[in-house]
């Protein structure tokens, strides 16, 4: 159309915009952790933030934008987390690297390397589950990815090399501190903009991916599948290339939490426990932000960590009557009346499919007067 | 031989309980299309009642495992209240896959309910008194005991009194014409609200025969139990055909086989994830499970 | 006639569902830039006949060319690719997608980005989605949706949905265009629409068409041909006046209306 030129202007002056946006943060973040108090409460956050970013991000692929519901995306993050780890350990063991001591470029590779390799076999093995799963109806595949990670959490606890008391015991925790990748607190103080990039650049992707053909043809899959086929989709082949894809981030986000990290064990990577580390906080995280919404789901992630990290840490639940107190221990119960009441009201989260969109809110009048978006 | 006919028993007496829960997931899932998940939590909402009810009982002079009809009743209320306040609604307004959230969202509150309690906790709690007949009995030649023997003899009573219920009662019938249509059943006058609220009742009321049977064996409830028994039985449902109640039967006696098999004759910590396995390997072959018929969507 | 070539054809096409036979020895030969009807009373087995067509049933015997190709058992995408594309009885649009959304996703098969180009939204991106865009509003215009491309399709009044749908079929870049009851459920004012919007894609694009309707009144009106069965069995074929006065035919719609009113 006539308007191409205006349109491709203002994308640029939103990109601009973006990036100064994204300098004035990071100037923030540098002037902040540069005071000791700070860094100590602000580091680990940031590490966290960005995995339970890139998790909610990524489930939002499959559950949001594809539309099918899977329970064992903790699963795929294990995956990423143990390869992560123990490959970094097999370098240690070869003498390669020392997390200590190592120079800042090795260490950064040995940190990408890793995990970018947790998410690869994340991936590959998402891929070899979905071809039969994905086969199925909505429903049962939920099962059956919940299913899923419970077999990989119980492989994962069965494997020898991984945990050291093998088979017998069943429970594997791979004691990594201080000889493997799990850097300590002075280190991921230091590389706290690996997260962070890491973060923004899978994030970006994601946006890249869903607002392209391969967005639109999942989109129209979860609406309606039959009809998809009947546009000339290959249905199949663009539901297992994003529950791969899925998959790939959740391993990243293992990856990272193998750095970030002293010791590993599987009941991290379950369904269910009473921590915020299992694959329900993630489904709850992105229904609330919204299924089909990636702005959504960032939203809910920090909105979500910050209000446990309170719940935890707050002096003001502190001072709150015993009884609530003892409702506050189980933050699970929370969110579980959380999720519920959300969906009772809002069945699509949130959000929505609704995104935030900076460009949307510079250009409002022009863009709806173009009519290039929806809404 | 007589070790594997042994195995056999325990296996059919775990598939009893894995059967009489799986109704409940079938027979829901048969008339409202929805994965259920709060069902495992109905058994430990009756694995608690019948903690807390033996000792009454029991002070009355009354058997142990009356106390099931207290469980039947609690249970039922937990399922309808589940039904009225969170599955009804979001029926109305949402899809498939936000009813089966909010499933999930039911059965974590539940659950984390259960653990906030102060008199409940999170930590397990033991039942000390003899639900069935204590001791061992030798059965033609296979020593096995009392409360394997009962959960196998009731459970058969209980599926066969459904049976029944489902094919001979005005009740029943409605209840599997909703499950053909909904919309041709209101036409016939037939309350679809009230027979899915009934479905409820019933298939809690057998969660709360299966959490009998649990405590018989195990004397222990935890607000965790019903996560696992339940996703298991369930995975009965499933692979013998959602929707069908001889496929829950079917599938629980077989999900109960190979958990003792595996676990007598493998490894017992890999019997939770071989179960899945089946599961998959038979859903490649019958998509519809072993009974089911695969009916395609309508276009 | 002779020299048109022949772009659908099948031969003793069967369907069984649960031992019934809901189609049987269903024969058609479709020339090129023909405007074919398939008419018969409800539950004759006509949309089984379009969903083996385009492989969302897999047919119990006989055989489907398209283009002299053999296509039986193609999974439907693929079929969409050699060049069959369809419309739904009960609408299926993408309802939360938006208008456009809904007719470039017919796009998709043709576009040859691929992930890199889509993450770093090459100059090649750039092209190809300004021409699918382009060319979706070519289809939107046909069907006088242009204006309403922003919208969500859910929202659009029914008459217009139907028309999304032939646009969103157009946009697969088809030899034949199977319409399912495309009038279904319209007034005469938007039957009469429809029924230019028909003509105005024929002389467009030089497709053919097979079409399903009880519309009698618009069968008569744009059919060169049509083909009526009952009870999965084809009980007459011809031009619409030798239909119109087949006693077979009569019977069978007459027969079907005497049990109504029974």
């Amino acid at each position: 159309m006539t308007d191409l030129r205006k349109k491709s202007l203002r994308g640029v002056i939103t990109n601009v915009i973006m990036v100064a946006l994204l300098i004035i943060v990071i100037y923030i973040l540098s002037v902040s952790l540069s005071d000791n108090n700070y860094r100590l409460k602000l580091v680990p956050i940031i590490w966290h933030l960005c995995i339970f970013i890139l998790l909610g991000t990524s489930l939002n692929l499959t559950m949001g934008f594809l539309g099918q519901l899977t329970l064992g995306h903790m699963g795929f993050m294990g995956i990423g987390a143990y390869t992560a780890a123990l490959s970094s350990l097999a370098l240690e063991r070869a003498g390669l690297f020392i997390a200590k001591t190592a120079p800042p470029l090795q260490l950064i590779g040995v940190m990408l390397g890793c995990s970018l390799l947790g998410a690869i076999v994340a991936g590959i093995i998402s891929l070899l589950m979905g071809i039969p799963a994905l086969r199925m109806r909505g429903d049962y595949l939920a099962i059956v990815t919940l299913g899923f990670g419970l077999i990989i959490e119980n492989v994962i606890a069965n494997l020898p090399f991984a945990g050291g008391n093998g088979l017998a015991e069943g429970t594997a925790s791979a004691n990594l501190y201080q000889n493997g990748l799990g850097i300590n607190s002075r280190l991921q103080a230091q590389y706290v903009y690996f997260p962070i990039l890491l973060t923004i650049i899978c994030v970006a992707f994601m946006f890249m991916y869903t607002t392209s053909k391969y967005g639109r043809a999942i989109k129209a899959i979860r609406e309606d599948e039959i009809a998809a086929n009947a546009s000339g989709i290959n249905a199949t082949y663009y539901k297992i290339l994003t529950f791969t894809i899925s998959a790939f981030f959740a391993g990243l986000a293992g990856g990272l939490y193998a750095i970030s990290t002293s010791s590993l064990t599987t009941g991290t990577f379950t369904f269910a426990n009473s921590s915020i580390w299992n694959s329900t906080f993630i489904v709850v995280m992105v229904v609330l932000g919204g299924m089909g919404s990636l702005t959504g789901s960032i939203i809910a992630a920090i909105g979500m960590y910050m209000l446990n990290y309170e719940i935890k840490n707050g002096a003001w639940v502190a001072a709150m009557p015993q009884f609530l107190q003892s409702i506050f221990a189980f933050p699970m119960l929370i969110y579980a009346f959380v999720l519920t009441i959300v969906i009772m009201f809002k069945p699509f989260g949130l959000m929505g499919t609704y995104e935030f969109s900076l460009r949307r809110l510079l250009f409002r009048k022009s863009e709806r007067a173009i009519g290039g978006e929806a809404k | 031989m007589t070790e594997f006919l042994q195995q056999v028993i325990i296996g059919l007496r775990i598939g009893s309980v894995y059967a009489l829960i799986a109704l409940g997931y079938t027979m829901v899932y048969g008339i409202i299309r929805l994965i259920n998940f709060a069902h495992g939590e109905f058994i430990m909402v009756g694995g608690y009642t019948l903690f807390f009810m033996i000792p009454v009982l029991m002070g009355f002079g009354l058997p142990a495992w009356t106390s099931v009809f207290a469980a039947i009743i609690i249970c039922a209320a937990v399922g309808v209240l589940a039904e009225l306040l969170a599955y009804r609604p979001v029926r109305k307004k949402g899809n498939r896959m936000t009813a089966l959230i909010t499933a999930i969202g039911v059965s974590l509150i539940l659950q984390n309910l259960a653990q906030a309690i102060p008199f409940i906790g999170p930590n397990p709690k033991a039942i000390t008194q003899d639900i069935f007949q204590s001791g061992r009995i030798d059965l033609f030649g296979v020593n096995t005991n009392w409360t394997s023997i009962f959960t196998i003899i009731i459970a058969a009573f209980v599926m066969v009194g459904l049976q029944l219920f489902i094919h001979k009662t005005k009740i029943g019938r409605a209840m599997r014409a909703v499950s053909e249509n909904k919309a041709a059943s209101t036409l016939m006058g037939i309350n679809v609200n009230r027979t899915i609220v009934i479905t409820f009742i019933i298939g809690a009321g057998l969660a709360a025969v299966g959490a009998l049977m649990y405590c018989a064996q195990y004397r222990a409830v935890m607000t965790t139990m019903g996560s696992m028994l339940g996703l298991k039985a369930f995975v009965a449902a499933v692979l013998g055909g959602i929707g069908l109640i001889p496929g829950a039967m079917l599938g629980g006696m077989l999900i109960g086989l190979i958990e003792a098999l595996v676990t007598a004759y493998i490894s017992s910590s890999l019997a939770n994830a071989l179960v899945f396995v089946v599961l998959i390997l038979v859903l490649l072959v019958k998509p519809a499970g072993i009974m089911g018929r695969n009916v395609g969507e309508k276009v | 006639m002779s020299e048109r070539a022949i772009v659908l054809k099948t031969e003793k096409l069967g369907m069984m569902f649960g031992g019934l036979k809901a189609v049987n020895d269903f024969n058609i030969e479709i020339l090129e830039g023909e405007l074919v009807g398939l008419i018969g009373p409800n539950g004759s087995g006509k949309t089984t006949v379009f969903n083996m067509l385009t492989g969302l049933h897999i047919p119990f015997e006989g055989e489907i060319y398209l283009m002299g190709k053999r296509i039986t058992g193609m999974k439907t995408h693929k079929i969409i690719e050699q060049g069959i594309a369809r419309t739904f009885q009960n609408i299926r649009l993408f309802g939360e997608m938006s208008v456009l959304e809904n007719v470039k996703t017919s796009f998709t098969k043709d576009v040859k980005y691929n992930l890199f180009d889509t993450m770093f939204r090459t100059p090649k991106y750039f092209q190809i989605e300004k021409d699918i865009e382009d060319k979706a509003m070519d289809c939107l215009r046909i069907v006088h949706l242009d204006d309403k491309a922003a919208f969500q399709a859910k929202s659009l009044p029914y008459g217009q949905q139907r028309k999304l749908e032939i646009a969103r079929a157009l946009a697969t870049d088809m030899k034949l265009l199977l319409l399912d009851e495309p009038a279904a459920g319209m007034n005469p004012t938007e039957t009469s629409e429809l029924i230019a919007c028909i003509y105005d894609i024929r002389k467009k694009f030089n497709i053919t068409i097979f079409l399903i309707e009880h519309d009698m009144s618009l069968v008569m009106k744009i059919c060169e041909r049509i083909q009526v069965i009952n009870f999965g069995n084809t009980i007459a074929h011809g031009f619409p006046n030798e239909i119109a006065h087949n006693p077979d035919v009569i019977e069978a719609y007459l027969g079907e209306e005497a049990v109504e009113n029974a």
